[in-house]
């Protein structure tokens, strides 16, 4: 069979050429899905389009519910996963937002639900490019959120998430870059579906919403009981990056690929480190090897896991640099970066001396560029600390 | 529907003890709310005429039949004299409750 | 004491709802679900929105139904069901039937887009409107279903509800689902048989129920039932049901149409009103008294 690559244990997988977007839709096939319930937005219509193919040919046994709305969507993500169904969804930017009370009642529902959100500039005005905005906005709702830079991490990622959303009751989403990612096309080793099977097995909550054991779920809850339940889903939280360390080796026996919490990339021996997430951590590689074959010891931090935030081994890379430079996608306004708000949070108390300089750069899909990183690199050389807290790439003043 | 026996708050020592999903594991029965009422009612039964109304139209599910008559379920019975409206026969009367 | 006849019940004596629980007193909303559920029986599941009956349950960690109830968001009781008829399919249970149960409010203002969606899906839920004719559940404001010249908190009596009560029925119809019937609390075996009908029915079926509110229509709680078959009799909310959006069918086609003016003085939300006020509401109760009587002729 043409492109078949045998690997260790002798499974068998296929590679094959395809968007961003079909690595999130094969990613929820080999999961097996079983309701899926989606409503189209660009960049994200080619996640449904074709999940809704391979409901109609039967290569997923799932049904494809053709919603009006995001915020039905995840309604019926929510209705479906309490049940005990495997879940899934996909949306971007205006979508996201219109779900985001609901995305508070799936996480503090305890439900896992899986969903892809392809980041994009929220409006107005319209823009259908990226940025973080979309999916940071909605960083304290509880949901766990992971940022990909390749097609592969994508699909690797989705099977991930169901297994780490289903032991922890957390739901989580898999974030891409618009069109950056979505829509480019790059070859991904598709997994083997029994052995995927393997690693993911059915999904099989302890609580259900069935007549053969009755339960009002989501009452009315008082003060004399909510703290608590909110308390134990935050610890639950705590229990996820040491998870995903754990399944992500079980993953990588089976297929060969390590995900993790971050892409460490030359930071040992850093002197400055970039922070980075998305495709413009892929993009700062190659400044980072430019740099190097010019003497300076850089390297680039891609954070994959975003929330829960992973402290433990930021500190521990960060640490060891004598400067750190954050390239945030994305802004809190009258604030700064968000990554760079929250990797100053991880450093307070443990690298407190370090200068965090703050970037901001690429929003509405202006292109972050290897020329951007030594702009950014170029500065934090030439300063001891950042003249503001934000820092403007590519803004035309 | 679950007996009276179980009848009680449910009441959580620690995040341990509770389900980790909002999730009800206990009826509503230990909630007495006959202790709303201001009238409740008395049914004359020797004037019953066993026609059902009384035990159909109460929203507290109050009236139970014992012995082919309609008995009112103090515990709970919230007052709100519907029974007592729609008797065909008035032998349902609201009375003051007793202090 | 005992009677050599039987009581005579028109109902099965078994309860799905249980005492102790929240509701007002008197309150219809009670009433409905407890007829409602009396003919589902046990393999239901309710999705049930912000509305009265997310309280009238019982908090947490307690619950008055003997029936699985999952509590969802404002506008989103048909979205909900929807998802859950497709998990429980999935998972293997196609006998259980999917209840969407909200109140108006939920369902002719913020829920309507959902129940529209699922309606034109034709999703396999039994979609239950309990009608009390406002925003209860948060004090009494009014909604689209608060009929002309009701007080409600949102309109005082120098600004009382100047729209006429928005045709709900009329909108489900416009879907062509395959079954949608009204009903009223003060006539539980015509409730009862219709809740039984719409379970038997595969597709988005869909009850509007009559459910008086003492609490939000200053009115004596004892009024209750009373208030149910008035407004029937007066034709102000007749019994019909309507298949595929054509075949409408009235159940009780009233001989001796009643005025609605006893109606209207057992209520205070409709006390301000004056002879000139009260006017323009019989004769929009007469206009849309004669028009259904027409579409059912035409069935």
């Amino acid at each position: 069979m043409p492109g078949e690559v045998h690997r260790h244990g002798g499974g068998t997988e296929m590679k094959k050429v395809m968007m961003g977007n079909h690595a999130l839709s094969y990613g929820a096939m080999l999961s097996r899905a079983q309701v899926i319930a989606a409503y189209p937005i660009t960049p994200q219509t080619q996640v449904v389009e074709l999940l809704s193919e391979m409901c109609a040919d039967k290569t997923l046994n799932a049904k494809f519910i053709k919603v009006e709305s995001e915020h039905s969507a995840m309604a019926a993500c929510i209705g479906a996963s309490i049940t005990g169904a495997r879940t899934f969804t996909a949306t971007s930017a205006q979508g996201l937002a219109l779900m985001h009370e609901l995305l508070h009642w799936a996480s503090g529902g305890r439900l896992p639900v899986v969903m892809g959100n392809i980041n994009r500039s929220m409006a107005p005005g319209w823009s259908i490019w990226t940025d973080q905005n979309d999916s940071l906005s909605e960083r304290d709702t509880g949901w766990m959120q992971f940022y990909c830079a390749s097609n592969q991490e994508v699909l690797d990622t989705v099977i991930q998430a169901f297994k780490v959303s289903e032991a922890l009751a957390i739901p989580s989403m898999v974030v891409l870059d618009a069109f950056a990612l979505s829509h480019t096309y790059e070859v991904v080793d598709v997994p083997d579906q029994a052995k995927v099977d393997e690693y993911l097995p059915p999904f099989k909550p302890p609580y259900r919403l069935t007549p053969d054991d009755p339960h009002a779920f989501n009452g009315l809850t008082s003060p004399e009981h909510y703290f608590e339940l909110r308390y134990k889903l935050q610890k639950d939280m705590e229990k996820v990056p040491a998870l995903i360390e754990e399944t992500g080796r079980e993953y990588e026996k089976l297929f060969g690929r390590y995900l993790g919490l971050v892409d460490d990339y030359l930071c040992d021996d850093a002197e400055i480190i970039l922070v980075t997430s998305g495709t413009a951590g892929y993009t700062a590689r190659v400044a980072v090897d430019e740099l190097r074959g010019s003497g300076l010891k850089a390297g680039n931090l891609r954070m994959k896991v975003f929330r829960p935030f992973p402290f433990e081994v930021v500190q521990r890379i960060l640490k060891r640099a004598k400067k750190v430079a954050v390239v945030d996608r994305n802004i809190s306004y009258g604030h700064h970066g968000i990554f760079a708000q929250e990797v100053k949070s991880a450093l307070y108390g443990q690298a407190g001396d370090i200068p965090v300089f703050g970037f901001i750069a690429g929003l509405g899909g202006r292109d972050i560029t290897p020329a951007s990183f030594l702009e950014v690199v170029d500065y934090t050389l030439s300063h001891d600390t950042p003249e503001d807290n934000i820092l403007w790439i590519g803004v035309k003043k | 529907m679950p007996k009276k026996k179980d009848a009680k708050k449910i009441v959580f020592q620690s995040a341990d003890e509770m389900p980790m999903m909002p999730m009800s594991i206990g009826s509503m029965l230990y909630n007495k709310t006959g202790s709303w009422r201001n009238i409740r009612p008395e049914i004359r039964l020797e004037d019953c005429i066993q026609c059902g109304i009384c035990w159909k139209f109460c929203p507290d599910m109050s009236i139970g039949i014992e012995n082919e008559l309609p008995v009112v379920d103090y515990d709970y019975c919230k007052g709100c004299g519907i029974c007592a409206e729609e008797c065909p026969v008035k032998c349902i009367v609201m009375v003051e409750e007793r202090k | 004491m005992k009677k050599e006849k039987k009581m005579t019940l028109t109902l099965p004596v078994e309860e799905y709802a249980g005492s102790g629980n929240l509701a007002c007193q008197g309150c219809g909303a009670m009433l409905a679900m407890r007829y409602f559920l009396k003919a589902l029986g046990p393999r239901t599941v309710l999705c049930i929105p912000a509305c009265c009956w997310a309280v009238i349950d019982g908090p947490f960690p307690h619950s008055s139904l003997s029936v699985p109830i999952y509590h969802c968001a404002f506008e989103a009781a048909a979205s909900t069901a929807t998802g859950v008829k497709a998990g429980l399919e999935m998972v293997g249970d196609d006998k259980t039937t999917v209840v969407a149960w909200a109140g108006d409010g939920g369902t002719f203002d913020i829920g309507l887009q959902a129940l529209s969606g699922a309606a034109e899906r034709n999703d396999d839920i039994l979609y239950v409107c309990y009608d009390n004719e406002a925003y209860m559940n948060t004090g009494i404001q009014r909604s689209s279903a608060t009929p002309y010249g009701a007080w409600t908190t949102t309109t005082p009596v120098k600004f009382f509800k100047n729209q006429p009560k928005k045709d709900i029925n009329a909108i489900m119809a416009a879907h062509r689902i395959p079954y949608q019937a009204t009903a009223s609390i003060s006539y539980p075996e015509d409730l009862f048989k219709k809740a039984k009908k719409a379970k038997g029915v595969k597709g988005t079926r869909f009850l509007h129920i009559y459910a008086p509110c003492p609490t939000g229509w200053k009115s004596r709680p004892e009024d209750a039932v009373k208030l149910g078959r008035m407004v029937i009799q007066n034709c102000i909310f007749p019994l019909y049901e309507i298949e595929y959006g054509e075949k409408y069918t009235l159940n009780i086609k009233v001989k001796d149409k009643k005025p609605i003016n006893d109606y209207l003085k057992l209520q205070g939300r409709f006390r301000h009103l004056k002879p000139d006020e009260i006017q323009i509401m019989q004769e929009e109760v007469d206009r849309n008294w004669a028009r259904l009587l027409k579409k059912c002729e035409g069935s």
